[in-house]
């Protein structure tokens, strides 16, 4: 009993002071996006590879979603002959729910094992050692910019995203349940409103910047050799991922209602 | 009246958890001197040169560049203190995502906002100093061979010309022509730039070319340290075993006993 009681007592510390770290890490990282030289280079890097390279796999993942809503929905409400919402359904759950989750947890798989895999790396081979030598403040040259690069590329992602997602949704409405096209579009845009997509686009800032957070965390404090950059690796996805369903219900739960 | 070391370390300690692998260093190296650190694997030469440039701060004792204390003075103090160190790692930590001539140059780049022009004509200037060919500017270090990557680490390492340069393990993996090179070339480079150096090395024929003072490091402290020539005659069993290579003796002793200790 005493042993159960020391586990549960030493995990709640390993817990709150990893916690402290992560904080500690994240407050020193913000401050160095705000603070001179910025490294523009980093930044542009980073959003080239969030922004842009991600654009296929966050399309294809919305597209797909986007076409299941549409043929679930109308299963589903046509049990109570309510099949004509189908249009307002998918794009609300596309824009408030389903865009910024799906493409945060494929960014996170896609983005987040990158980052940490290759600051990791660095940091087994002494290049991030070499930074410091080089009068160069890693947390400000690797860190601030992935950051920065995360959180501002993730709500054009998923703005993207939204609109490919409605687009599968309208294929299967038209084209496979029969839907007239301008009707299907009105009815997309009836009852949208700008806090709907808004509230997508603050749940994807917020995801691109855990993504960010925990893809750096894990990779700067990556154990030796091959097996410490691994367990790294699959640590910033599992705690992004998490942490990403957390976050979802948090912001979804501060702006209920709006 | 007796001159001010450049470097100076007293009392230098530092343990990771138990494991304390620095317990007293004590070592002076004059201003244009090359002191190489020599010891068994483990016991605490990187931890050393580490210390020297901030990379690791000891748990007590003094380090000293030109009479001045480096330890405690923060880390503006510690990042002009950087300034003036040049260091090599001991597998080059070139940045694999950087070509070669932004590496070379990279500090100069970060302090001087140099163009990318200007920072190419230095790039090449300095990798055609080391022998290697100017078109190599453009090419990333997972193209370039061990040894090249080794040459453009010192290409880097000395792009600013620092005071003081530090190698870790400079000949490390390399066949004995190319390592000769490559003490040829550090050699070179410290004469032309007039700079003080700590080399680590496990490689006894690179510490006699490059060395005018060894020092070796046991059990975390300073077990000798004098001229390269007194090498061979140090009257100290450990030195001598070490320096020639030898299976029996008290440093493998000391392995054994540490190992039935963690066992």
């Amino acid at each position: 009993m005493l042993s159960f009681i020391q586990n549960m007592g030493r995990t709640a510390l390993n817990f709150l002071s990893a916690l402290g770290r992560i904080t500690l890490f994240s407050v020193v990282a913000i401050r160095w996006i705000f603070t001179p030289p910025y490294y523009w280079q980093q930044f542009f890097r980073q959003t080239l590879d969030i922004g842009y390279y991600s654009l296929p796999v966050v399309g294809l993942t919305t597209l797909f979603s986007g076409m299941v809503l549409a043929l679930q929905s109308y299963t589903g409400f046509a049990r109570f002959s309510a099949e004509d919402t189908v249009a307002t359904v998918v794009v609300l759950s596309v824009t408030r729910e389903l865009g910024p989750v799906l493409a945060g947890l494929m960014v996170a798989g896609r983005i987040g094992a990158s980052m940490a895999a290759e600051i990791g790396t660095m940091r087994v081979t002494d290049q991030i050692d070499a930074l410091d030598t080089l009068s160069t403040r890693p947390m400000q040259y690797l860190v601030a910019p992935r950051l920065l690069a995360g959180t501002l590329c993730l709500p054009f992602l998923v703005l993207i995203g939204d609109i490919i997602g409605v687009f599968g949704g309208y294929i299967v409405g038209v084209f496979r349940l029969g839907f007239n096209p301008a009707i299907y579009l009105s009815r997309t845009l009836e009852y949208l409103e700008i806090s709907d997509v808004t509230l997508g686009l603050i749940k994807a800032a917020v995801f691109g910047f855990l993504i960010a957070l925990m893809g750096c965390y894990h990779g700067y404090h990556s154990g030796r050799g091959a097996e410490g950059v691994g367990r790294a690796t699959t640590n910033a996805v599992v705690s992004a991922s998490i942490l990403i369903l957390i976050s979802n219900y948090l912001v979804t739960a501060l702006f209920f209602g709006v | 009246m007796p001159t001010t070391p450049k470097i100076e370390l007293q009392g230098v300690a530092k343990s990771f958890g138990d494991n304390a692998v620095l317990k007293d260093i004590n070592l002076q190296v004059a201003a244009g001197e090359s002191l190489v650190v020599i010891g068994t694997s483990g016991c605490g030469k990187s931890v050393t040169l580490k210390c020297l440039n901030g990379l690791i701060t000891p748990d007590r004792g003094s380090i000293k560049i030109d009479g001045v204390e480096i330890l405690g003075g923060g880390r503006a103090a510690l990042e002009d203190l950087r300034r003036r160190f040049g260091m090599t790692f001991q597998f080059g930590a070139l940045f694999d995502s950087l070509p070669i001539w932004e590496n070379v140059t990279f500090r100069l780049r970060q302090q001087q906002k140099l163009s990318k022009a200007k920072a190419r004509d230095i790039a090449a200037a300095t990798v055609t100093d080391l022998g290697l060919a100017p078109h190599v500017i453009d090419q990333y270090p997972a193209e370039l061979s061990g040894g090249m990557q080794k040459r453009v680490a010192l290409a880097r390492a000395i792009a600013d010309k620092p005071e003081i340069l530090l190698f870790d393990e400079p000949t490390s993996g390399l066949d004995p022509i190319t390592g000769g090179v490559i003490d040829r070339l550090i050699i070179d480079a410290v004469q032309r730039l007039g700079a003080t150096t700590v080399t680590i090395s496990h490689d006894m024929a690179s510490v006699r070319r490059i060395a005018d003072k060894v020092a070796m490091v046991h059990n975390g402290v300073i077990l000798w340290c004098g001229d390269v020539k007194q090498m061979d005659n140090s009257g100290v069993a450990e030195v001598h075993q070490f320096v020639h290579g030898l299976a029996e003796g008290p440093l493998t002793q000391t392995a054994a006993s540490k190992q039935d200790g963690q066992g």
